[in-house]
């Protein structure tokens, strides 16, 4: 009487573990369903890159061409050794590989890549600037970055590009006599600043402004490379196998489905950039204590009050062209502590990670989101995702196929 | 004993079966309204919404056409509308704060400034006052 009992258990058992391993497999080729998951990440859902109606010259090569140069002009710095590109090196996918990043003194936080910046609403890791060509002039007064004012800023550009610069924006305004000052600077600097007539100050953002908008105009170029996933996806998408490097192996594409199903990272890496563009307190470690960044919270009277913003008079846009700073949230309570996701295109290749490079390597990265600790300040939106050995080293491999 | 273990491991699986169906899909609620033409909740209005531009794409900045009406088919004038929303398998609230911007006239109202920047069901609310009444109204959308 035993032995029916115990082959219909067997059988019962086999049957499910073939069903297991008939599911596996399928999923192994993606169902439809992680398949379109799979074409929202992949380069292949990339929109053609939003108009910058604030910035006149976005999409004029001219101005691309002087941007280039200014992104690498040392001259701009207050030591004559900083550019753009001393803390984003293009061979380095734009960042440079620091926790912290030096220029003429260290910043506190981390340098971000640049590829597909231009995709963004709000930029730095806690959007205080609203568009690329605003963002692109904080660094230049920032005393730990080029450490530059924008009276000199203008100078320089009168001296060295004069000619492009005309052509591209008029007339350079007489700036003989004026010394170093900036509105942001040291006393001496923010003296000379209050020393100059409003026309004068008009005079000099203006020039200031047009720098930062040739800078955008290169970094529109700037555009986010094809990976292994997007060959991937491409190939399947087009009802092919997908050969060489495009093949994903099967630990890989199991590393995907984690990523949009069990390790939920797609709720704020979405979109072919891997990012929500939005900000999340994720409970990262704060560097210093007590808490001093606040993140979003901090950046959101930033933006408003920002002259350089696309309601202000150095923007090209009319302001109804500004929505996405006239309703802008302001929920204070909700933004604290709250840092925008990166893309995570090439991410393997540059650690370390987070906004003051708090996270040494991957593996550890997965470990903070399986753990899920409380922040030290605000609420942090992740919850623990109990993943296997097995799952995390998937999900690493997942990664690096980014 | 191996009928029991047998028994034992069909629980097991369903249980892990219906955890990672629960946890990996985040399925839609069952029976969610997906209506978007709807009764307040205390039926003083009856409301009706329509993105301005039909093929508006996830998280990018659109406005939505609010249509009121008594229950009679009155189009309610003059009212004020206070936007919110969020996702609830989420816990968060909207990413941008919109607003109606224009009261367009035949109970029409735009409301600008929505951004929705997750695939899900998301929430949107508004909170409506006119000739001295208030009501409210939750849509359920679902993001693609
Ligand atoms: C000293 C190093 C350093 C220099 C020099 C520097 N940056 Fe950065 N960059 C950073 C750091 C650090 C961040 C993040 C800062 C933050 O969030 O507060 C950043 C952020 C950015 C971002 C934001 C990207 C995003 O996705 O939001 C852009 C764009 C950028 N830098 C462009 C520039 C340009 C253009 C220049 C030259 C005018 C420049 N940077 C000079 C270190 C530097
Ligand atoms: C609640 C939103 C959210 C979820 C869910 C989420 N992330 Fe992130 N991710 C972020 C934010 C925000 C940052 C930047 C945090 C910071 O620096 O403070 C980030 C940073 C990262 C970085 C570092 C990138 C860099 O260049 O420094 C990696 C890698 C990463 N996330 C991977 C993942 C993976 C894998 C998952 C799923 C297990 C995941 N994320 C889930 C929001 C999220
Ligand atoms: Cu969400």
């Amino acid at each position: 009487m035993m032995k029916p009992l115990a082959l219909g258990a067997v059988t019962g058992l086999a049957v499910i573990a073939a069903a297991l391993g008939y599911f596996y497999s399928q999923n192994n080729g993606l169902t439809e369903a992680e398949l379109e998951t799979a074409r929202t990440l992949s380069l292949a859902s990339l929109p053609p890159l939003p108009a910058d109606p604030s910035n006149a010259v976005a999409d004029n090569p001219a101005a691309a061409s002087l941007g280039e140069a200014l992104f690498n002009e040392v001259g701009l710095s207050a030591n004559g050794e900083v550019a753009c590109a001393t803390c984003h090196l293009e061979s380095r996918q734009f960042q440079d590989d620091l926790p912290l990043s030096q220029g003429v003194g260290t910043t506190g936080r981390r340098a971000m890549p640049l590829r597909g910046a231009a995709y963004a609403t709000w930029l730095f890791w806690d959007g205080r600037k609203d568009s690329l060509w605003s963002q692109a002039i904080g660094p230049m007064e920032s005393a730990v970055e080029h450490g530059f004012t924008r009276s000199q800023v203008a100078a320089y550009i009168a001296a060295h590009y004069a000619e492009p610069y005309k052509a591209l924006f008029g007339p350079l305004p007489d700036l003989a006599g004026i010394p170093a000052a900036s509105p942001l600077g040291n006393d001496a600097q923010q003296a000379a600043w209050a020393a100059l007539d409003a026309d004068q100050q008009d005079a000099i953002n203006r020039v200031f402004s047009n720098a930062g908008k040739a800078i955008e105009a290169f970094e529109r170029t700037l555009m986010p490379l094809e990976n292994r996933f997007d060959r991937f996806v491409a190939a399947r998408v087009a009802g092919e196998t997908p050969t060489g490097d495009a093949a994903l192996t099967p630990q890989e594409i199991a590393g995907f489905q984690i990523f949009a199903g069990k390790g939920q990272c797609t709720n704020c890496h979405n979109g072919p950039r891997l990012t929500d563009e939005f900000f999340h307190n994720t409970g990262i470690a704060s560097p210093q204590d007590p808490v001093t960044d606040h993140g979003r919270a901090s950046a959101i009277a930033q933006v408003e009050s920002d002259e350089f913003n696309c309601l202000g008079p150095y923007s090209d846009a009319s302001p109804e062209q500004c929505g996405q700073l006239r309703f802008m949230s302001r929920d204070l309570h909700l933004f604290e502590r709250a840092y925008k996701p990166p893309s995570l295109r090439g991410v393997a290749d540059r650690p370390p990670y987070m906004h003051a490079g708090q996270i040494a390597t991957l593996p550890l990265v997965i470990e903070h989101y399986n753990r899920a600790s409380p922040a030290i300040s605000g609420h942090s939106e992740l919850t623990s995702l109990g993943l296997s050995t097995d799952e995390k080293a998937a999900l690493l491999a997942f990664l690096q196929t980014l | 004993m191996k009928k029991i273990l047998a028994v034992f491991g069909l629980l097991v699986l369903a249980v892990v079966a219906f955890v990672v169906y629960k946890m990996y899909l985040q399925p839609l609620p069952e029976g969610l309204d997906l209506a978007t033409t709807r009764t307040t909740a205390a039926g003083h209005f009856e409301v009706s919404i329509a993105p301005e531009d039909p093929d508006y794409q996830r998280n990018t900045l659109h406005a939505w056409i609010a249509t009121i009406t008594t229950p009679d088919g009155t189009p309610v004038e003059g009212a004020g509308i206070a936007i919110d929303g969020g996702m609830p398998q989420h816990g968060h609230g909207l990413p941008t704060s919109p607003q109606m911007t224009e009261d367009l006239g035949d109970g029409r109202y735009r409301i600008e400034g929505v951004r929705f920047h997750m695939r899900g069901w998301w929430e949107f609310k508004l909170a409506i006052t006119a000739d001295g009444v208030s009501d409210n109204i939750t849509f359920n959308l679902v993001m693609k």
